[in-house]
């Protein structure tokens, strides 16, 4: 490991975001993000963007604002109430880029229940962070679902 | 299995008896007596364009291989291996001169026929004449219109041309928006599941009441994002289409009552298209839609372009499985899996030689729509979760179809128009057509 890796913070950093998910932190959960960023669950293995082919979740800034603004609507028939959630992160490594930021891997493991139903999600995630102030910021997070290709339920929570 | 149901006493003018959505028994006999006689869509050419391409799909449950032999010809064939009946492929699309059984070796062409058995001598001497009854079997019938590929577990179906009848002009208006005259499937398929009958989701897609109740809460997070002056959706940003379809879900109950809401006696439908936002309607001149048009026009010349855009329609529905739409290039096939239990297929369209930027809207409106974590999409599939489990109570053992009743007015010998664009019409001519298939026994029995 290099010496001056920040393997803990970052760490500590996935930690957290997970951690606001779980306790239904939404608004704080976004502010980890950058104006431009972009938050992906593709639909395909291998896909190559989110233009040329459907994703599960495709998502700007402005499309994660709606999406946890649905979240708080009385009528929001799918999401209230909220699934409960808990996201376990594993097997993290870490690249530096040229420009400073850095390409995180890991596992990602989600259980989720509502209504009676629990349902897991697995699947291999790629942060890139950016260092900001003491911490980053999420500029891009893809999360590939090992069956996002499934027939699958309606999904309404975030990973 | 004889049961003994008078479907008649089902099936009122007003009213459907709620063992027609729940009784497990019910669904057995529309796998046999609707689906496994009327016609069934299958896809699209395009999904298999070279000889040797194949894909796999299901009709009533039954796995069906759709191949492109040699001579170009598509075949429609039962993916079980007439050796010992195992499954030839698990693959749903592909490239194969052949399909050889994972068992025992048994090869078949593109085309069905059986090409290679190992240990041919242990079946004697006649032993070729026998091979040549043993291809894989055939869906009696296949035909296409525009493309569209569709089969029948009935070699006794009405032609394609009759069994489509106006709703023709549907598929016309879909595939003439092409300035090549073409489309194709492309840009991945969701598979969205739901723990509910197969006729609600065919009913949903003509209903122009519930987008005010079902979807208010993406309706709402869409107008309070307008509201922030930093955030206006602005035409170029990926979210754009998104957030304008969402608010158009909106739209004040007077656009849904003046709709059109055609049907057909075989059951089909189609809805007039509810948006008025020029970002969304090709046939409005917003100048995203210019270089299109300018090659739709020099295809088929301005009177013919003007005359294609100007066809506003929102989904047709061709019963019993498939729902599509011209406006954002949208093909479901519905899979019914049990009497609680549908998977429906959503594909995208792509018009061939349209702009990149016509196929990037139709990618966002299928995210924003039909995605299976969407902001619309999700909450349609819980409401028909809850209206399954209400379903299977008897208190009270009737539901109720009888908005509009009295005021659908005949244009021509098989449509019926809704007197208002929320004539719950459509549910009725569905279950008109329901009943004339359920009265008729099969006349085949594969679907046993």
């Amino acid at each position: 490991m290099m010496q001056d890796s920040p393997m803990t913070d970052i760490q500590q950093f996935l930690f957290h975001e997970a951690r606001l998910l779980d306790a239904q932190k939404f608004e704080a959960w976004l502010d980890l993000y950058s104006s431009d960023c972009i938050y992906w669950v593709p639909l395909e293995l291998h896909q190559q963007d989110g233009v040329h082919t459907s994703s599960i979740i495709y998502d700007d800034k402005t499309l994660m604002e709606i999406r946890i603004r649905q979240y708080a609507h009385a009528r929001a028939h799918a999401r209230n109430p909220l699934p409960r959630t808990v996201h376990s992160i594993s097997n993290l490594l870490l690249e530096k880029a040229q420009d400073g930021s850095y390409q995180v891997f890991s596992n990602l493991m989600v259980a989720e229940y509502r209504q009676e139903v629990l349902r897991t999600w697995f699947g291999t995630v790629e942060h890139t962070l950016h260092p900001h102030g003491q911490s980053f910021k999420i500029q891009k997070k893809r999360i590939n679902l090992i069956n996002s290709e499934a027939e699958l339920d309606g999904i309404s929570i975030l990973f | 299995m004889k049961p003994s149901i008078n479907f008649d006493e089902l099936i009122k003018e007003d009213s459907i008896h709620h063992s027609v959505y729940s009784d497990p028994i019910i669904f057995e006999l529309e796998m046999e007596r609707i689906f496994g006689k009327t016609w069934l869509m299958l896809g699209h050419e395009s999904q298999i364009p070279q000889p040797g391409d194949f894909m796999t799909t299901d009709m009533a449950r039954q796995s069906v291989i759709v191949s492109r032999s040699e001579n170009g010809e598509i075949h429609a064939l039962f993916n079980r291996c007439t050796h010992r009946g195992a499954l030839l492929t698990i693959e749903t699309k592909g490239h194969a001169p052949t399909f050889t059984c994972p068992y025992h070796g048994w090869t078949y062409k593109t085309s069905g026929d059986l090409h290679f058995v190992p240990k041919p001598s242990g079946y004697g001497e006649n032993n070729q004449e026998k091979f040549a009854q043993l291809g894989l079997s055939k869906l009696p019938s296949l035909a296409t219109y525009r493309g569209f590929i569709f089969a029948s577990f009935s070699s006794e179906v009405e032609s394609l041309d009759s069994f489509l009848g106006p709703m023709k002009s549907s598929f016309d208006d879909l595939v003439d928006r092409s300035p090549e005259g073409g489309i194709e499937i492309a840009g991945g398929v969701f598979k969205h599941a739901y723990d509910g009958n197969w006729k609600l989701v065919l009913e949903n897609h003509l209903d122009g009441v519930h987008p005010n109740y079902v979807h208010i809460s993406s309706v709402m997070a869409a107008r309070n994002q307008t509201k922030d002056a930093t955030a206006v959706p602005s035409s170029g940003n990926y979210s754009d289409i998104a957030v304008r379809q969402m608010l158009q879900n909106g739209a004040p109950d007077h656009v849904w009552e003046d709709l059109g809401m055609w049907t057909t006696d075989q059951g089909h439908g189609y809805m007039g298209d509810y948006h008025n936002d020029s970002r969304l309607v090709v046939g409005m001149n917003h100048p995203d839609f210019k270089s299109y048009k300018d090659q739709l026009v020099s295809r088929v010349g301005l009177t013919q372009a003007e005359r294609i855009l100007s066809v506003t329609r929102w989904n047709s529905i061709i019963y019993p499985n498939v729902s599509f739409m011209s406006q954002f290039r949208q093909l479901r096939i519905v899979h019914p899996i049990s009497v609680d239990r549908t998977v429906v297929y959503t594909y995208n369209v792509k018009l061939k030689g349209a702009p990149e930027s016509m196929f990037r809207d139709t990618v966002a409106f299928s995210n924003v729509v039909n995605g299976t974590a969407s902001w619309v999409l999700t909450d349609d599939l819980e409401v028909y979760g809850r209206v399954q489990k209400g379903l299977a109570m008897a208190n009270p053992e009737w539901i109720d179809i009888s908005r509009g009743l009295g005021t659908d007015i005949e244009e021509g010998e098989h449509v019926l128009r809704g007197g208002t664009g929320t004539s719950e019409v459509f549910v009725r001519r569905q279950f008109s057509a329901w009943l004339k298939y359920m009265k008729e026994e099969s006349s085949t029995q594969k679907i046993k």
